[in-house]
């Protein structure tokens, strides 16, 4: 064993203090949630409530989830690369400043701001005075899935954001130099040295969008005027009005496997060995 | 070329920001509307300024907010912190045993993190402010881990292990040169852990003693009656003491950079 | 960054002494002998109430707030916090009184308990025959709130909502309880039906109005008809109310079918160990000037008699806050169901939401 290698398994100790915290504050509570998920009401152990998992009606929840999580997050990496790119090329990448700017919003009230959106998406909503003052027909977005997605996106957005411009600002402004020098296009930049070297970023974003938008239920409450079932409305309901917690730990045990599982996938994808930020 | 593309990024910023402001504004336009419905508009008024200030339970929740928000990301920082760069010297099986523990608070519904964590707390405190500020502790750690680890990653290890075999101790190491380069990561982790503080509702819901309130269970509680206005009317406040602060922020960081620049070309 | 922190350690400073300040500067100088644990809905209450009682009667009151009725019965039941005094819907009252949650409430203490009219008691006793446990509270229905200027015909049946002609302007009621009670009672049964065949009968009639609904909200239900996004609503009587007085349009009606009455009741918890104060508190409540301002406060039917005839005249008249007598003719009080009715009831709707 050379220096680095014993000095880089003491630095391992560091993460004693987390550790212990994890153990205590988010294994020992799983494990209350795993018992609740592994017996039945008459309190004898049992399968049946992670495998409810398959029934169609979860599978059609996990499903339209599913279509919301990776649309959300899709639209997300769309969206944050050209903000990061545009903040970066008009110099507003360095300060500070631009990163609250974009983590404000988030400082007001969740439920503030989606009721906000609810009056702006509603048929007699602002959108649709100004598309009917500028002479446009109304858009009936309220209460569809299109609500849904602007709201998860909506919320989301600055998760994805903030890493992927942690990552892109943190590169060596030489590098691309030297691209740029070497006859690389803007394009080609971007696609050889910038996205590369943005992807620990993009993973961080991804779990911090791909995972609350696969659980969330209050957005499709409110903006999907509860017409569609998310499976974070399943769980939700199995605990407060079926009073059902055995059902509702289940089915989350449940999802959480799928999500690890997906995660995982993506993940192998996208990239091999300690580069990502998730593995 | 470069004005064309200038122009291209300044729209592009602007369309991110309306879609990330535009809420706020209508938050803001409702906390002048004189009418207790936020769907009529009942005329100008600024009397949910003046009765925002007499309204003890609001500004006790703002206070409590606040002061969670302050203290739990703090803590996630303190923990979180070493606990990424522990993680980040060890072998590659134990970093992704680690790495997925870390994602399990995400992983689990908000309800069932908060049911879990209640009936696990009740144990061995009280519910009150000390147990939701532990939750919050929980959910907040991982944020931080996932905003400083991308840093870790791209940091030149090669650097700090160089300061090392020059004869640096390890805190003298870690304090000019690990510090330094991780600083942002850990400044949007902070950040990113105090807004997932102040905006939970369901986790401090089912943690919090009686007594306690934040601002999103006292707002949660009025949504079956109507939003109280003077929750408008404080939004607003609180997005234009922010929104101050950072200019002067701004401003104060620039003139400072300015400065340095000057001292470091007369060296 | 040290500056940063230095800032911070300040601004923590401020807030702790302004968090120490403001909970004692309501306390005036009344000397605290004990304190009460409560739980209550949200804006259930008005909060002034509470310091003066606790001016009056040196008894402080931990005040929590709950959102619905399931999720109070959560807290109540992880033994997290000892409540003294729980305030709830009837259908959760009848579990937690079977349950053996309550104690008997010492109405001897009691010097205002007739304020509340006997109507009110009668209700109860559809889950407290004795009247042992349960002190109403608040009271309403569940029933139509509507555009007058934009209905073709008198809305006074729930057929309305079934029948297709306001496809797209209706607004239901994002719960399994009132959304069945609805079409139960279009379908001339039982809102507290065991039969699990009316029961499905009642889903496939749901399913069928699915398309023509708009939205199922549960909070924003009455917003949606203020603001002219829908035609109707299926509301409570006290947001009714609300929504009258925001737009002069809307009326409210409780179908002629029948609809569900329900009442949120005070109970003393049988880890209360203190039932004097908590019956002190309860007294308070139903004193006739408490009382009235706790009405100012909610708008929801108040079953103090005392309250009602303070009232003005276009006030009692209002059918929202004051319901007729016959009003409530073809009503019933929701009651637990058995564990195998609510389970296949929690499976029917989560078929239901799921077309």
């Amino acid at each position: 064993m050379n220096e680095n290698e014993v000095r880089s398994s003491k630095r391992a100790y560091l993460a004693g203090p987390y550790a212990l915290w994890i153990a205590v504050f988010t294994i020992l509570p799983l494990i209350v949630i795993l018992k609740y998920a592994l017996t039945g009401a008459d309190g004898h152990f049992t399968l049946d409530n992670m495998t409810a998992i398959f029934s169609p009606i979860h599978v059609k929840a996990m499903w339209f989830s599913l279509k919301i999580a990776v649309g959300c997050t899709v639209f997300c990496i769309l969206l944050s690369y050209p903000m990061v790119l545009a903040m970066k090329h008009l110099g507003l990448g360095r300060k500070s400043f631009s990163l609250f700017v974009i983590i404000l919003p988030m400082w007001m009230n969740f439920i503030l701001r989606i009721l906000a959106w609810q009056m702006i998406l509603s048929n007699n909503g602002i959108l649709n005075l100004f598309l009917t003052k500028l002479g446009f027909e109304p858009v009936q977005i309220a209460n569809t899935s299109a609500a849904i997605m602007i709201g998860v996106v909506y919320d989301y957005l600055p998760y994805m954001i903030l890493p992927v411009y942690t990552a892109i600002m943190e590169i060596n402004e030489d590098l691309i130099e030297a691209a740029k020098d070497l006859g690389a296009g803007s394009f080609t930049v971007f696609r050889k040295v910038i996205f590369p070297l943005s992807v620990p970023g993009l993973l961080s974003g991804t779990v911090m969008v791909f995972v609350p938008s696969m659980t969330s239920f209050v957005i499709s409450d409110i903006l999907g005027g509860g017409k569609l079932q998310l499976i974070g409305n399943v769980i939700e309901q199995e605990f407060t009005t079926g009073n059902n917690w055995n059902m509702g730990s289940g089915l989350s045990v449940a999802l959480m496997v799928f999500v690890l599982i997906s995660m995982a996938f993506t993940v192998k994808n996208e990239d091999q060995g300690r580069e990502s930020v998730i593995w | 070329m470069k004005r064309l593309k200038d122009i291209l990024s300044g729209i592009y910023i602007g369309f991110i920001a309306l879609i990330l402001y535009a809420p706020i504004l209508v938050l803001i336009v409702l906390s002048f509307n004189d009418s207790r419905s936020r769907v009529t508009w009942g005329g100008f008024t600024l009397n949910w300024y003046v009765t925002l200030f007499s309204n003890k339970q609001i500004l006790e929740a703002l206070v409590t907010t606040v002061i969670l928000a302050l203290a739990s990301s703090a803590v996630a920082v303190l923990v979180g912190v070493p606990g990424a760069l522990g993680i980040h010297a060890m072998s590659k099986k134990k970093y992704k045993a680690f790495m997925t523990l870390t994602n399990i608070p995400m992983l689990n519904a908000d309800i069932v993190t908060g049911i879990a964590l209640m009936l696990w707390l009740v144990h061995f405190i009280p519910l009150g402010f000390g147990s939701v500020l532990l939750a919050h502790i929980t959910f907040n750690i991982p944020y931080v881990i996932l905003s400083v680890m991308p840093r870790i990653q791209q940091m030149n290890v090669s650097v700090y292990e160089a300061t090392r075999d020059l004869g640096a101790g390890p805190v003298y190491s870690f304090f000019k040169v690990l510090l330094p380069e991780i600083m942002p990561g850990i400044i949007s982790g902070f950040f990113m852990a105090f807004t997932m503080s102040m905006d939970d509702f369901v986790i401090t819901y089912f943690t919090k003693g009686a007594g306690v309130n934040t601002l999103s269970t006292l707002i949660y509680g009025q949504i079956r009656k109507g939003i109280k206005p003077e929750m408008y009317a404080l939004s607003t406040l609180i997005f234009i003491f922010v929104s101050l602060i950072l200019t002067a922020f701004n401003v104060f960081s620039e003139k400072r950079k300015a400065k340095t620049l000057k001292e470091y070309e007369n060296y | 960054m040290k500056r940063f922190a230095k800032a911070g350690k300040k601004l923590i400073a401020a807030a702790l002494t302004l968090a120490m300040c403001l909970p004692a500067g309501g306390c005036g100088g009344t000397e605290i002998i004990g304190e009460i644990t409560v739980i209550n809905y949200g804006e259930y209450l008005d909060p002034d109430m509470l310091d003066k009682f606790t001016e009056e009667t040196g008894i402080k009151v931990n005040y929590e707030e709950a959102i619905t009725p399931e999720e109070m019965y959560t807290k109540y039941r992880s033994g997290a916090i000892n409540y003294d005094l729980v305030c709830t819907a009837d259908y959760m009252m009848e579990k937690m009184i079977n349950d053996g949650e309550f104690q008997e409430i010492p109405w001897e203490l009691f010097k205002y308990r007739d304020n509340i009219g006997d109507k009110y008691y009668e209700f109860c006793r559809a889950f407290d025959p004795e009247n042992k446990y349960s002190l109403p509270y608040f009271w309403g229905t569940l029933g139509i709130l509507y555009d007058t200027t934009r209905v073709n015909g008198p809305v006074d049946s729930w057929d309305v909502l079934f029948n297709g002609e306001y496809s797209g302007e209706i607004v239901m009621q994002n719960s399994m309880r009132d959304t069945f009670m609805v079409a139960l009672k279009y379908l001339g049964y039982s809102i507290n039906t065991d039969n699990p065949d009316e029961l499905r009968e009642a889903q496939q009639l749901l399913i069928d109005q699915k398309p023509d609904v708009q939205a199922y909200l549960v909070d924003e239900a009455r917003d949606e008809v203020v603001a002219g996004n829908a035609i109707m609503a299926v509301v409570y009587s006290g947001e009714a109310y609300l929504g009258h007085e925001y737009n002069n349009d809307l009326a409210y009606v409780v179908p002629k079918e029948g609809s569900n009455v329900w009442i949120d009741c005070w109970g003393i918890t049988r880890n209360c160990e203190h039932p004097e104060w908590a019956a002190a508190f309860l007294d308070f409540l139903c004193r006739e000037d408490v009382a009235t301002v706790n009405f100012e406060y909610i708008y929801y039917s108040t079953p103090n008699e005392r309250v009602i005839e303070g009232l003005d005249d276009e006030q009692r008249a209002d059918a929202s806050l004051v319901p007729p007598e016959d009003a409530t003719d073809n009503c019933e009080v929701a009651v637990q169901a058995s564990d195998e009715i609510t389970a296949l009831m929690n499976d029917l709707w989560k078929e239901f939401k799921s077309e």
